[in-house]
């Protein structure tokens, strides 16, 4: 009997009450020669299936590393996992081989980059770069394969796909690049895909239609979906709960409608009232003072105290657990009750 | 704010890039049509926004004002003087009236050059704006007025961090002391968290200096909130142009409708019941656009006459401002914020 591909892979169902995809406790250093930068501390999210969480932050939040770290795809030195578990299915990736990595990377868990002309390999047509995915990782021949590569193209919407399964892609504007992305992200129905920033290059009409192939993906395939954005609009229109970063931190947790009813943490509320609103105009925006902290040389206490307008005494000295506030929902600020009651 | 003394008047601007084939005897085949009649007046103190996808032309638009490129024909006249025509020390003079902020701080500013020169390197150019000796105490202020540390002076950009580079890239735009600012994508390179202090930062200068701006950015919620009346560009033209109420809340052309409902809304509440208007496919390209309307290819309400007759951008019934496009209604698509 031909071996299908859930035999040989490492990971299997026994994951009872695990979430699909659990990131616990994750720290992420750098060791550089200008000192230690410590670029995650001490993350912990879950997805589970169809289910979107949306990690907000800024560059430098760390949100990108979080996801490279799930991926397996940190360059090890100079990156080092000092400490934390990414379980997926119950079993700890940081622990498996690389051999066993290299079956889970792509096939159970799946990335979409950023800048989508940058990821492509511009010397060979895009049909040959998806149906690499089917040659490599199933075994399939180059004629089998190409045919799954123009099904893969019809199925993201790229229209005429037979006709331009053979063209490269500099010959794609950059949101059919996109989709040619996503094709190759979902070619082997992975159970979970990391969205890291998958529109922010794209203008707003077609940033609309890629995450609407999106949500019709994952309706149909049940992916947990992890997307990364600093986009506060992206994450209201297609997010479930999210999970906000600041200095490696995750700084409130929470559904998407009760962080955007009422924000727990200052650097969030900050985030949402700098949006410029209609009845705000000609008046000055909203803006969080000061500038983010370098990575070097993470402030005391709380990394938020510097430019935090709630700060007291012990914010400079103690940092702050994330307090549960409700179920899911957390917040790591000591003074998350004014800031929800919105006292300033 | 708005309806101050006419400074900017731009009549059937065109700008045309040639395609050429051949070697040693190149032969015009086509043209980029990359700006395609566009018309339009800044007065005193005015923000005019321009959105638009990209390619539409609002870069070569940019490029064209400040006579960094040759328009094909029209005119771009500052003060009533055509800068597109102008030579020499015409030209020198009408330069200083208008200047530009770049998009991407990390790039615009020389890394080899300090604070001080790059503030300072257009009283070298225009040295009688600001005699030697008090060169430095000029860029100082500039740097007071921008919200930088003057004792800064001597450092390089790559000891600033985004948003302080695009505060010394708007105090290099000051320091002619120019009726108007051409600003393209001026915070789309910055962090969430410091885009609102650079917005703040320019609507400040502009009520302090009496400045017009033309603001082109690609976040319509950004453009909102600072412009005073806004383009909308499609393909080389405009299609809509109007007070930032009429195009917000009343947009007329099928394609400013289509572009403010993929805007995504900063709240999850009824997110569900949205409407979205999701344009198929990409925009066509400017060496080849569709006969009549650019639109029509993407339009839902396309007709023949689309194909046959070109709209002018002209106020239509039932509508108080201009639009290009023969079915023109208003049509209330979503408030954004």
């Amino acid at each position: 009997m031909k071996k299908t591909s859930a035999d040989v892979l490492p990971v299997e169902g026994v994951y009872g009450d695990e979430p699909l995809l659990a990131v616990d406790d994750l720290h992420v250093e750098f060791r550089t020669r200008a000192g230690i930068v410590r670029a995650v501390n001490g993350v912990s999210y879950t997805v589970n299936p169809g289910e979107t969480l949306a990690v907000l932050g800024e560059s430098g939040s760390g949100k990108s590393v979080t996801a490279q770290a799930i991926m397996g795809i940190l360059d090890m030195p100079p990156a080092h996992i000092p400490h934390g578990e990414i379980r997926f299915k119950g079993t700890d990736l940081l622990k498996l081989s690389e051999e066993a990595r290299t079956q889970v990377r792509g096939q159970r868990i799946a990335m979409i980059f950023q800048d989508a002309l940058s990821a492509l390999n511009p010397v060979f047509t895009v049909g040959w770069q998806i149906s690499e995915m089917f040659r490599v990782h199933r075994g399939m021949s180059k004629a089998d394969a190409m045919k799954k590569a123009v099904e893969l193209m019809d199925r993201v919407r790229i229209p005429a796909a037979r006709q331009r399964v053979n063209d490269y892609p500099h010959q794609f504007s950059g949101g059919m690049r996109q989709r040619i992305m996503i094709a190759m992200s979902i070619a082997l129905d992975p159970e979970v895909l990391i969205a890291d920033e998958p529109t922010t290059a794209l203008d707003v009409t077609v940033q609309a239609q890629i995450m609407d192939l999106l949500a019709d993906l994952q309706r149909e395939s049940q992916m947990g979906l992890i997307l990364i954005t600093h986009d506060l609009g992206v994450v209201a229109d297609v997010a479930d709960k999210i999970a906000v970063m600041y200095a490696g931190r995750i700084v409130e947790r929470a559904s998407v409608h009760d962080i955007y009813r009422a924000p727990a943490h200052p650097y969030t509320k900050g985030l949402l009232e700098s949006i410029p609103r209609v009845d705000l105009k000609g008046q000055d925006l909203y803006a969080i003072k000061g500038l983010p902290p370098n990575l070097l040389e993470l402030p005391t206490g709380c990394a938020f105290h510097p430019r935090c307008p709630y700060r007291q005494d012990n914010c400079v000295t103690d940092v702050p657990p994330l307090y549960q506030i409700s179920g899911t929902r957390g917040s790591a600020c000591h003074y998350w009750r004014e800031v929800l009651d919105g006292e300033r | 704010m708005v309806n101050g003394d006419r400074i900017l008047e731009v009549r059937d601007l065109v700008k045309h890039f040639p395609l050429t084939q051949g070697i040693l005897f190149k032969r015009q085949i086509g043209a980029i049509k990359a700006v395609d009649g566009v018309s339009f007046d800044l007065h005193k103190g005015e923000t005019l926004g321009i959105v638009g996808e990209s390619g539409c032309g609002k870069s070569t638009l940019a490029k064209v004002l400040m006579a960094l490129e040759r328009p094909t024909s029209g005119s771009v006249l500052i003060n009533g003087r055509d800068i597109g025509r102008a030579k020499g020390a015409e030209l020198k003079r009408m330069r200083r009236n208008i200047q530009m902020v770049m998009q991407d701080p990390y790039t615009s500013l020389n890394p080899r050059m300090t604070v001080g020169d790059i503030v300072g390197e257009p009283f070298e150019i225009h040295t009688e704006v600001a005699p030697k000796g008090d060169r430095r105490k000029k860029v100082q202020e500039l740097l007071d007025v921008v919200g930088l540390n003057p004792d800064h002076i001597n450092r390089y950009p790559h000891q600033f961090s985004g948003g302080q580079r695009q505060r010394i890239g708007i105090a290099r735009g000051l320091a002619l002391q120019p009726e108007i600012i051409v600003c393209d994508e001026p915070v789309s390179a910055l962090d969430v968290s410091i885009q609102a202090q650079v917005i703040n930062l320019l609507e400040r200068l502009q009520n302090e200096f009496d400045l017009a701006y033309i603001f082109i950015a690609h976040d319509l919620s950004v453009v909102r909130h600072i412009s005073d009346r806004v383009g909308v560009m499609y393909l080389g033209k405009f299609v809509e142009l109007g007070k930032d109420t009429e195009i917000y809340d009343k947009p007329a052309h099928p394609y400013t409708q289509a572009l403010l409902s993929a805007v995504p809304v900063p709240d999850p509440e009824g997110r569900e019941q949205r409407e979205r208007i999701i344009l198929q496919g990409d925009p066509p390209s400017p060496a080849n656009p569709p006969s009549g309307c650019r639109f029509r290819t993407r339009c839902w309400k396309a007709q023949e006459i689309c194909a046959e007759e070109e709209p002018l951008l002209q106020i239509r019934p039932g509508t108080g401002h201009e639009s290009a496009c023969h079915f023109a209604e208003t049509h209330d698509v979503v408030h954004i914020g």
